[in-house]
């Protein structure tokens, strides 16, 4: 099997070499043999990567323990459904997951893409080839080979970290990927278009549905994320500004800010250059995020294992960045922008300025991540910068772009005047006003806190009042039912509505990172029968006792678990169970340090969140940390409501072809031009 | 004044209030990030480092490490190879935490020559790729 695999590989990697050639010259010669070769060598490139793929996981199934990437990954008692997600648990699979899914969707883009815009191909083709040539040269030559074979085989394999043994984490890093690989294609389209000097209007339809693919797909990467951090890491939060939670948000900053600023230029023929940039420093930022999660030059809970591997991506950014900017200057002539900017109070303004946010957001997260290097390049001694630096500077930034987000779909394009502008803020501004003194009635005084919720409640006032005046529009024009009257409005203009929900879906989020700021907890060491309370924001009394202490082996790791009683205000709520699992191999032998397993109670307001420390000496008496986190469960709905409004955008179709063009208001511009 | 200019003042508004709030960010919250060597250099130059909020990067002393559950109080000394420096840490330490491990410990040097610890971090050099048992 890995001789097949390597030939696989080696295999894929001469597709991609060829694939690159073939591509760059047959676009720029015009040779429609070569370009048809460019084409094959991915469809070449893809098959053989599969091939690969299954040999890996043939491998890892049929427990070839004398594979060193099997050994290191999995064990005999490693449950089916980890066995799956082995093929990207550690970094030479990864590696190869990456190449697949890479040229699965450079094969997608040869597909799928419409007649319009085949002009643009061969460069795609061979773009997506370097960079997969690329990756698969990584396993070949750094070496992260994961065919290779050990001197011995051993009995039993390390198994799986205990903490990649969640089922967030089998689906997060494959999402988070797919995030990341898929922005290589509308960044393929952008070098493309540059070289082709075919930058009309065109390459930019070509680019955005795949590049709020791959925002979706990020989106959902750094939820699951999030995710699994809050349920299995055990620290109590989601979100810890570590920098490779950092580097992965920075191409999803960059995105937004894209499929924002995209509207200006299909609308009014503006900002070329800089969505042009955006795109490129996109992919540019996912290679650096690969770079720093697996060279290790940061330290960060997340890191792989320090190996050349990282060398291999600093060379290939290295190259990647020069080229694209030498690229990007030469054609700069040819981006001129075709209007310019009217008034300050227009939509293209309040676009723009959530441009500067969004970058404003990105920079700081860059800097603050890199901090560490800069200033001892600089100095000589390595300061570091945590959680209080990213959110003294992001929460003003986020609540200005929050504050954008209700502002920018009530101002008209070119030029707002002052009556209608009375008209388009009235309804909204009083429901923030409204939600800004129930909470301040209520007791709330923390700023940061008010602020985004009582701006969420600006945004959501903005987005009903756009949904209501549609809704009532169709209503009166067409006489159709209320329900089916907004089920068509959004049906018949997906990107506006789907938009709109989109943001409602970043308010929920908005509104449960304030909740974070009234997070209390307390630490105790309880023998059985002895309590501990603890006040929740909301000013109840819960009452945590701790019950029992049980120990016992399960599949393939031995529990201990301990019991908690809660109750809210003396009445009985239920109770919640904590662990500490040691896992162990086939022989019974420790693997890995103890991990934690957080008893988490979910609710509408608040999450209970208990975790077991450890015992004392082996008695009854248990260490516990007991967390209150209020509206946690938000942050996953508004992930939900996101995710299906990012889906609404993206779905294709939408009503034959002239009723899209008098409703997705973008297009009608588009096709005057 | 046109829009263009309107626009270019509030986009240097922007930038400007971004650059403000990391530098003065940094300023507020940065931490030295120290090994234990570069902390006794920089103790014995300047005694201000005492009692200084900073993370100090090391590794554990195998066979230093006290814990006592009851008081949830761990102690442990922290070594680069030349220089070793005693830890007081009250919490819960993370999984990771063990023996020989690599930490980054974050707290304040006391004029008792020991480390105070608002938190620990373990760091495991094979933290999600174990190696293989002969």
């Amino acid at each position: 099997m890995t001789l097949l695999g390597n030939l696989a590989l080696w295999l894929a990697f001469l597709m991609g070499l060829w694939g690159a050639v073939t591509g760059f010259a047959g676009g720029l010669q015009g040779r429609t043999d070569l370009q048809r070769s460019a084409r094959q060598a991915v469809f070449a490139m893809f098959a053989a990567l599969v091939v690969a793929v299954i040999c890996l996981e043939v491998a890892i199934f049929q427990h070839d323990f004398n594979v060193a990437y099997v050994a290191g990954r999995t064990s005999r008692n490693l449950p089916t459904f980890y066995l799956w997600s082995a093929l990207y648990s550690g970094q030479e699979g990864s590696l190869l997951f990456w190449a697949t899914v890479l040229s699965l969707f450079a094969t997608l883009a040869q597909v799928l893409t419409s007649a319009r815009h085949r002009a643009y191909l061969p460069f795609v083709a061979a773009v997506t080839c370097v960079v997969a040539a690329f990756f698969i040269s990584v396993m070949l030559f750094a070496p992260a080979n994961p065919f290779a074979r050990l001197p011995y085989t051993p009995v039993d394999g390390a198994g799986m970290n205990p903490q990649l043994q969640n089922p967030g984490m089998v689906f997060h890093p494959p999402m988070l990927y797919l995030g990341y690989i898929s922005i290589t294609i509308p960044f393929a389209f952008a070098i493309a278009a540059l070289m082709s000097k075919k930058l009309d209007v065109d390459w930019l339809v070509a680019i955005r549905k795949w590049t709020l693919l791959s925002w979706l797909f990020l989106s959902i990467g750094l939820l699951i994320g999030m995710w699994w951090a809050y349920v299995e890491l055990g620290w109590g939060g989601y979100w810890a500004w570590d920098p490779v939670e950092n580097v992965a948000l920075l191409p999803w900053l960059t995105m937004t800010a894209f499929l924002h600023s995209v509207m200006i230029q299909e609308k009014r023929g503006m900002l070329k250059k800089w969505n042009l940039a955006l795109i490129l420093s996109s992919w540019l930022l996912s290679i650096f995020g690969t770079f720093i999660t697996r060279s290790g030059v940061i330290a960060s809970v997340h890191s792989f294992t320090q190996s050349n591997v990282g060398y291999f991506f600093l060379g290939f950014l290295l190259l990647a960045v020069p080229a694209t900017f030498v690229l990007y200057a030469k054609r700069l002539p040819l981006l001129e922008a075709e209007s310019t900017l009217e008034s300050m109070v227009s939509r293209e303004a309040s676009f723009l300025f959530n441009n500067l946010l969004f970058l404003g957001i990105a920079f700081s997260v860059l800097w603050g991540t890199m901090f560490p290097i800069l200033s001892e390049w600089v100095k000589g001694t390595k300061v570091t910068v945590g959680p209080p630096f990213f959110n003294q500077v992001n929460i003003p930034l986020g609540l200005a772009l929050l504050a954008l987000t209700g502002i920018g779909p009530l101002i008209a394009w070119r030029r707002a005047s002052i009556p209608n502008l009375r008209r388009q803020f009235a309804v909204p501004a009083t429901s923030g006003v409204f939600v800004l003194l129930i909470l301040l009635v209520a007791g709330m005084r923390d700023f940061g806190a008010l602020m985004a919720i009582a701006l969420g409640g600006f945004v959501m006032g903005t987005v009903t009042q756009e949904f209501a005046r549609g809704t009532s529009a169709r209503h009166r024009q067409y006489g159709e039912p209320l329900a089916l009257a907004a089920l068509r409005l959004v049906g018949r203009n997906r990107r506006r509505y789907g938009g709109y929900i989109v943001h409602t879906g970043m308010v929920l989020l908005f509104v449960a990172f304030a909740g974070m700021a009234f997070k209390t907890e307390t630490q105790a060491t309880l023998r059985p029968g002895e309590s501990v309370t603890l006040r929740s924001p909301y000013g109840h009394v819960y009452t945590f006792t701790h019950v029992s202490v049980s120990q016992y082996d399960a599949l393939n790791r031995r529990v201990t678990a301990a019991l908690v009683e809660v109750s809210r205000d003396g009445k009985h709520m239920g109770r919640l169970k904590t662990e500490k699992r040691q896992h162990v191999d086939a022989l019974g032998r420790n693997t890995f340090e103890p991990s934690t397993e957080v008893g988490i109670r979910s609710g509408l307001r608040e999450d209970l969140y208990v975790v077991l420390g450890g015992l004392v000496n082996g008695t009854e008496q248990a260490v516990y940390r007991f967390t209150i986190n209020p509206l946690v469960w938000w942050v996953w709905a508004g992930g939900y409501v996101l995710v299906f409004g990012g889906l609404i955008v993206l779905w294709p179709g939408g009503g034959p072809p002239a009723v899209r063009r008098t409703q997705a208001g973008y297009a009608v511009k588009l096709e005057a031009k | 004044m046109n829009a263009g200019t309107k626009f270019a003042i509030g986009a240097v508004l922007i930038v400007g209030s971004v650059g403000y709030l990391m530098a003065s960010g940094i300023k507020e919250t940065g931490q030295y990030f120290l090994t234990p060597s570069e902390l006794a250099q920089k103790v014995s130059a300047d005694p201000s480092f005492y009692d200084l909020g900073m993370k100090v990067g090391a590794r554990v002393v195998p066979g230093t490490v006290e814990k006592e559950t009851a008081t949830q109080t761990l102690r442990f000394h922290i070594t680069d190879g030349t220089v070793s420096y005693p830890v007081v840490f009250r919490g819960l330490p993370p999984d990771t935490f063990t023996d020989s491990v690599e930490v980054v410990v974050e707290g304040r040097l006391q004029r008792d020559g020991v480390i105070h610890a608002t938190d620990v971090l373990a760091k495991c050099g094979s933290r999600y790729e174990a190696v293989p048992k002969a």
